[in-house]
């Protein structure tokens, strides 16, 4: 009884805590299945990418590359490269979940997004209970998993409806922008964030969107060294 | 490979790649020498995300409002969420400003 109403409490905290980002991702649904609709893809498959991908930045290139006509291989590299931050998330989750239990630690996985990532490890700086960890995460990436599976599937259909003119998908880029922002609370964290959007600006014609993975992990090693320098 | 096929085998190697340390770990604790590196990744990917997005609007790099009103509209989303510390009125900063500067300039 008394497990459950904390589990309860703490799905409801993780679920407050991405609110305020579906204000973004909204408008990204939107775009997304919009974009699928109108172009090769068609909303059907377009719209399937949204539980079976299950990442928006993925599905964006998967669904342009395969409007271009690009090769399978080309295709999935690509869009495993963009997801290939995950690999980070994944490491950076891995102590949290160490105790949730392994049927969880196979299933919890699907639902990992940026914005899922970025709620539950800051939350996770004050909070000790592995039972709370897990309802907080489930909170918040269990509600934006509905949410973007109901407005891909609004732009989808939709269509040809969603104006362009609005600059939705500018929405995209403002998210990791306000979840930036509070992660800069010390010199190294400045120091990555910096060299991280520099070396991924530097790099950002190389092929299959390495620029982006290439970026983080400058990003990540100024973080180290500037650290260590100022120890 | 069919169209679903691909989308698929993306499906199945973007679990792969999510599971991995979480499974890999298992109930295992993190390597010291992995500890300082795994604190910078949130702050590294975020912006590796946002300032392609931001400066390079069209593909080439454009600094000035007239050419790029997404830029300025990014500045003071990114005041806003510093001072206010509310993602929401980032967003909502960010967006009207853009469409401001759009009708502006």
């Amino acid at each position: 009884m008394q497990t459950s109403h904390i589990g309860t409490r703490a799905f409801i905290a993780g679920a407050r805590a991405i609110s305020p980002l579906l204000l973004g991702v909204i408008p990204f649904g939107l775009i997304l299945g919009a974009t699928a609709s109108v172009g090769a893809v068609g909303a059907a498959l377009g719209w399937s990418t949204s539980w079976i991908i299950f990442g928006g930045a993925a599905q964006f290139v998967t669904i342009g590359l395969l409007d271009g006509g690009a090769a399978a291989a080309v295709v999935i590299a690509t869009a495993l490269v963009v997801q290939s931050r995950h690999f980070l998330y994944s490491a950076a989750l891995a102590p949290h979940f160490r105790d949730f239990g392994v049927g969880w630690r196979y299933a919890l996985p699907y639902l990992l997004t940026d914005q899922a990532f970025a709620v539950s490890i800051v939350a996770y700086d004050d909070i000790e209970s592995p039972l709370v960890k897990r309802w907080f995460y489930i909170g918040a990436a269990t509600t934006l998993w509905i949410v973007w599976q109901i407005t891909t599937l609004i732009g989808a259909l939709l269509g040809a409806e969603v104006p362009e003119s609005w600059s939705l998908d500018f929405a995209i880029p403002l998210v990791f922008l306000a979840l930036l922002m509070p992660l800069l609370k010390s010199r190294p964290a400045l120091a990555a964030a910096l060299t991280g959007g520099i070396v991924s600006v530097v790099t950002w014609s190389a092929p299959y969107s390495l620029g982006l993975i290439i970026g983080a992990l400058a990003g990540i090693v100024a973080g180290v060294l500037v650290e260590r320098a100022t120890q | 490979m069919s169209t679903l096929g691909i989308i698929v085998a993306i499906g199945a190697g973007s679990y792969l790649i999510r599971l991995s340390f979480i499974g890999i770990l298992g109930t295992r604790t993190v390597p010291s020498w992995a500890q300082a590196p795994l604190r910078y990744v949130a702050p590294a990917v975020f912006a590796a995300l946002v300032f392609p997005a931001v400066l390079l609007p069209e593909g080439t790099l454009e600094v000035m409002p007239r050419a790029n009103p997404r830029l300025l509209a990014a500045v003071l989303a990114a005041l806003t969420a510093w001072l206010t510390k509310s993602i929401g009125a980032a967003m909502v900063v960010g967006l009207a400003a853009l469409w401001i500067l759009q009708a502006v300039l």
